[in-house]
């Protein structure tokens, strides 16, 4: 079977008919990784909103917002929202955004869409599989939001309540108040430890429990697929450096979800079933001993969540760096600059971030002689990643650039990756952190690094293979606009971070005006106010353009309207349901083969017979820098 | 479009510079005997920082602008790359990365790889749910016994035990107290949740975690009133759990520590009224 699938004569499944079978349940990865997008262009919405409302109420505390008191009468009285609604918008907008939104759209969303076919395989190797991959995670999207309301929402809490004392619910805040890290023994406590720890916590863990069951049908499927299913010539070196990104990342999430998986159950087992897994003895928990917990080690915790934690990271941002490298090579028209040192720094990236999770933890209790090796490997780390902009620079030296949208934002990743990426120099060293940690340095680094760099990558794929995927281009001068205000606005919002961290300013306060030493802050943090209600405001014009353009944008005016040289671009816009219509391609050359000397174009397909280059009088094309198969 | 971006690109970069160069966003003054040694690392990571930074924003604004396609009709150089330059920036880096990681340890190091100084004056201090519990051991400079069973947060707060002779002149207050230029020693729990001991002059940072008993150590330099904030989310009220570090001269502190219990209070009270938070 695998033998016919590679070869492609008959496509495993017939095309579907009905509605439910093809854009619901179906299993055309197509049609599963528009899906992934929608979800996480959908839990976006609710992550940007809740930063909109965080920043509204540390500019302007006590600003009255009708929507809130209509949606949660206790969380928001008069409109007005509390110090726990606020940390509750402080967990659930850092859940959002990390699990729903930046593992989503990248991996689950552009790699599942566009993996299969750049390897020339007519779909994944598992497709049911792939389907409940991507309905196991919405249902965690479901459980998630049912947590927003569970705990913001009398009558729906009230429901939850009936189940017992644990699942307590609305409590007034929309969800958990211990931040996405979830920190035991804050988080197991239950209902003693403060608001938000009812229900809404139980409906976190289970939500991310599913999400990581979800990730990890996903990961094995991304593996398999790669390694078994590349067509005729696709060797691993000639494989377009996405799918590199896409494999690296699955490999992290098949080796990190389950860790999280396996806190996650502890964590509710802890608050349920009465364990103690991260409860030590001897507790004192407002105003009452709690002798019911003896043994448990709060760093534990600490452990198995930054085990995943730190790949998670990378899970984010690979495939934005993925889609960079081949964004950047087709508008610079010039073949991506050492391709084989980007696929090690990428493997390198990965496997590194398996050993550097203690540097989320120096100042947490854990041993100090283990943060001196933490740090100095986490030090490291940023070794390949000068290796990555290196070569991307290089990719641009001598280049001929067309500055389309697409481009633009991967340029924009580049930069944004250089400012977010270099202040990890400062918090990877364990002297530093006793200054910065947590404080917003950190907020600003990750939020530069894996938060805006990572959606920049996925802005330059979904304007680079929208008309791929719709048959239709995106609207150019809409596309440029919204570079422009999201480019400014990102940095006009994250620099300041770094200038608060500076002063000292803790993360998640929801007020800053008990202290004395952060009284010079009230202009930057108005600055940045501003700057980020502008910038949320701007994604209008992304989500009209998007919508806009699959109806009416302009068509296509081709396959490959970009001049691109990898196997999407050879077949229909948008592909059928078996992408290569049952002939499977052969493919000759390296994936970045731009501006190729005597060629009579400036790009080489990587489908086009090498019988066609040699008679052009060409030297070898056939691999990356000389290192491909000869035939 | 070339041309414009590489303008913003370098803009932007400026502007980031400027932030730090200006130094109007800047550390508070240091007091403690590690601190000019923290930021002196900071200094020297942030040069390398905004060296690297700057090449690699100017460059990228470099490429933009000078390989813009209406510039250069011809083709783009076809290039696969350069093994050589690899190798060279790799090894660079390497160098400049992991040299600047391994000095990033010795502040690290001196403190939390060495026991405290003998002579060290012992704390402790034991964060709650929104409230910083300091405990001084009295004149006869031993800690009492203490036991959750006790614990009132009312009257007394740590939980120390009626039987244990050693805790009868032990001091419990929200404020902590330490002498200037002689180092201390202070062992950090918590009651309920994680909490994390910050005063950013003191250039410190330590999590108390309950179930734990951290010992830490570390030099205060200068006399004066500083703020105690937590920096670990620890539920609602997180912002604004917070107490006061006095650093009196060693003479004051000698004086406050031999008084019994209610006299220590009033005077460390006096004390605390009397010193003025630094100015911002």
């Amino acid at each position: 079977m695998a033998e016919a699938a590679t070869h492609g004569e008959v496509h495993r499944h017939p095309a579907p008919t009905g509605f439910i079978r093809k854009y619901i349940f179906s299993i055309d990865h197509k049609v599963i990784g528009i899906q992934y997008i929608l979800l996480a262009l959908t839990a976006v919405i609710i992550g940007m909103i809740m930063s909109v409302l965080m920043r509204i109420n540390l500019s302007w505390p006590g600003t009255h917002i009708k929507i809130l008191e209509t949606l949660f009468p206790q969380g928001a009285p008069g409109g007005v929202m509390s110090a726990e609604f606020y940390l509750s918008l402080v967990t659930m907008h850092g859940t959002m955004m990390v699990f729903f939104v930046l593992t989503t759209a990248p991996q689950g969303g552009f790699g599942n869409y566009f993996l299969p076919i750049q390897i020339g395989a007519d779909d994944m190797a598992f497709p049911v599989l792939n389907m409940l991959s991507f309905w196991v995670t919405f249902v965690g999207f479901l459980v998630l939001c049912l947590a927003i309301f569970a705990e913001g929402n009398a009558t729906i809490g009230g429901w939850f309540t009936s189940l017992g004392q644990a699942w307590a619910g609305g409590s007034g805040t929309v969800g958990p108040i211990g931040g996405w890290t979830g920190y035991p023994p804050l988080s197991a406590l239950g209902k003693i430890a403060g608001p938000g720890q009812g229900a809404g916590v139980n409906l976190w863990i289970i939500s991310i429990a599913i999400f990581c069951v979800g990730s990890l049908l996903g990961a094995l499927n991304f593996i398999t697929t790669l390694l078994n299913m590349r067509t005729r010539g696709m060797s691993l070196m000639r494989m377009p450096l996405t799918c590199w990104a896409w494999f690296t990342t699955a490999i992290l999430a098949l080796l990190s979800f389950p860790v999280l998986l396996g806190g996650g159950i502890l964590l509710l087992l802890d608050r349920l079933a009465g364990t103690s897994f991260f409860i030590p003895g001897g507790l004192y928990v407002s105003g009452a001993a709690v002798p019911s917990h003896t043994g448990g080690s709060p760093l534990l915790w600490q452990h198995l969540f930054w085990f995943f934690g730190h790949p998670e990271v990378y899970i984010a941002i690979l495939p934005g760096m993925g889609a960079t490298s081949h964004i950047l090579s087709t508008f610079a028209r010039k073949p991506i600059f050492g391709y084989r040192a980007m696929v090690f720094a990428i493997f390198a990236i990965g496997m590194l971030g398996f050993f550097v999770w203690g540097h989320h933890m120096f100042i947490s209790g854990m041993s100090p002689y283990s943060a001196v090796a933490f740090s100095v490997l986490t030090l490291s780390i940023g070794v390949p990643s000068a290796i990555k902009t290196f070569n991307w620079l290089g990719t641009l030296w001598g280049a001929k650039i067309r500055f389309t949208t697409p481009m633009l934002f991967a340029i924009g990743f580049v930069s944004l990756f250089v400012a977010g990426g270099i202040t990890g120099l400062v918090l990877g060293q364990t002297s530093l952190d006793f200054f910065f940690h947590d404080t917003y340095f950190v907020t600003a680094h990750f939020h530069l690094v894996m938060g805006v760099a990572s959606i920049f990558g996925m802005f330059a794929a979904t304007y680079f293979w929208f008309p791929k995927m719709f048959g239709r281009m995106m609207h150019e001068g809409l596309g440029k606009l919204h570079f422009w205000i999201t480019f400014l606005g990102v940095y006009a919002i994250f620099v300041p971070f770094h200038a608060m961290g500076m002063l000292g300013m803790p993360r998640r306060y929801s007020n800053f005006g008990e202290y004395e030493f952060l009284k010079n802050s009230h202009g930057l943090v108005l600055f940045v106010t501003v700057a980020a209600i502008i910038t949320v405001t701007a994604q209008i014009l992304f989500y009209f353009n998007f919508i806009w353009s699959a109806v009416k944008g302009k068509k296509a005016p081709n396959d490959n309207p970009w001049e691109a040289t990898t196997l999407e671009w050879t077949i229909p816009s948008p592909p059928p349901h078996d992408n290569f219509a049952g002939i499977m391609p052969t493919v000759y050359h390296g994936p970045y083969e731009f501006s190729v000397p005597g060629a009579p174009k400036d790009f080489i397909m990587q489908t086009e017979p090498e019988g066609a280059v040699v008679e052009a009088g060409l030297g070898d094309t056939s691999g990356n820098g000389g290192n491909g198969h000869k035939h | 479009m070339g041309r414009i971006l590489a303008i913003a690109i370098w803009i932007i970069t400026v502007a980031s510079l400027w932030m730090f160069l200006s130094h109007r966003w800047w550390f508070p003054e240091a007091i403690s005997e590690h601190g000019p040694r923290v930021d002196r690392q900071f200094v020297i990571t942030i040069i390398v920082c905004g060296i690297a930074f700057a090449a690699a924003q100017i460059g990228l604004g470099w490429a933009v602008w000078k390989y813009r396609d209406s510039a250069n009709k011809q083709r783009a150089t076809y290039s696969h790359g350069n093994n050589r330059l690899e190798v060279i920036w790799t090894v660079v880096t390497a160098v400049v990365f992991i040299g600047l990681g391994v000095m990033g340890q010795r502040v690290w190091a001196s403190l939390h790889l060495h026991a405290a100084p003998a002579g060290s004056y012992q704390i402790e201090v034991t964060a709650q749910q929104f409230a910083w519990n300091v405990r001084y051991p009295g004149k006869d400079n031993l800690f009492g016994k203490t036991d959750v069973q006790y614990i009132d947060d009312a009257t007394n707060p740590v939980g120390l035990t009626d039987s244990d002779p050693n805790g009868k002149d032990d001091v419990v207050g929200p404020t902590l107290v330490v002498p200037e230029n002689r180092p201390v020693e202070i062992v950090l729990k918590s009651k309920d949740v994680t909490h994390s001991f910050w005063v950013p002059q003191l250039r410190f940072k330590q999590d108390l975690v309950p179930g734990m008993a951290i010992h830490v150590h570390f030099t205060a330099n200068k006399v004066g009133k500083y703020e105690l904030a937590c920096a670990e989310l620890c539920g609602m009220n997180h912002f604004k759990m917070k107490s006061y570090m006095l650093v009196l001269p060693q003479k004051d502190f000698d004086e406050l520590t031999q008084l019994a219990p209610a006299q220590f209070q009033t005077k460390k009270n006096q004390l605390l009224d009397s010193y003025q938070l630094p100015q911002y």
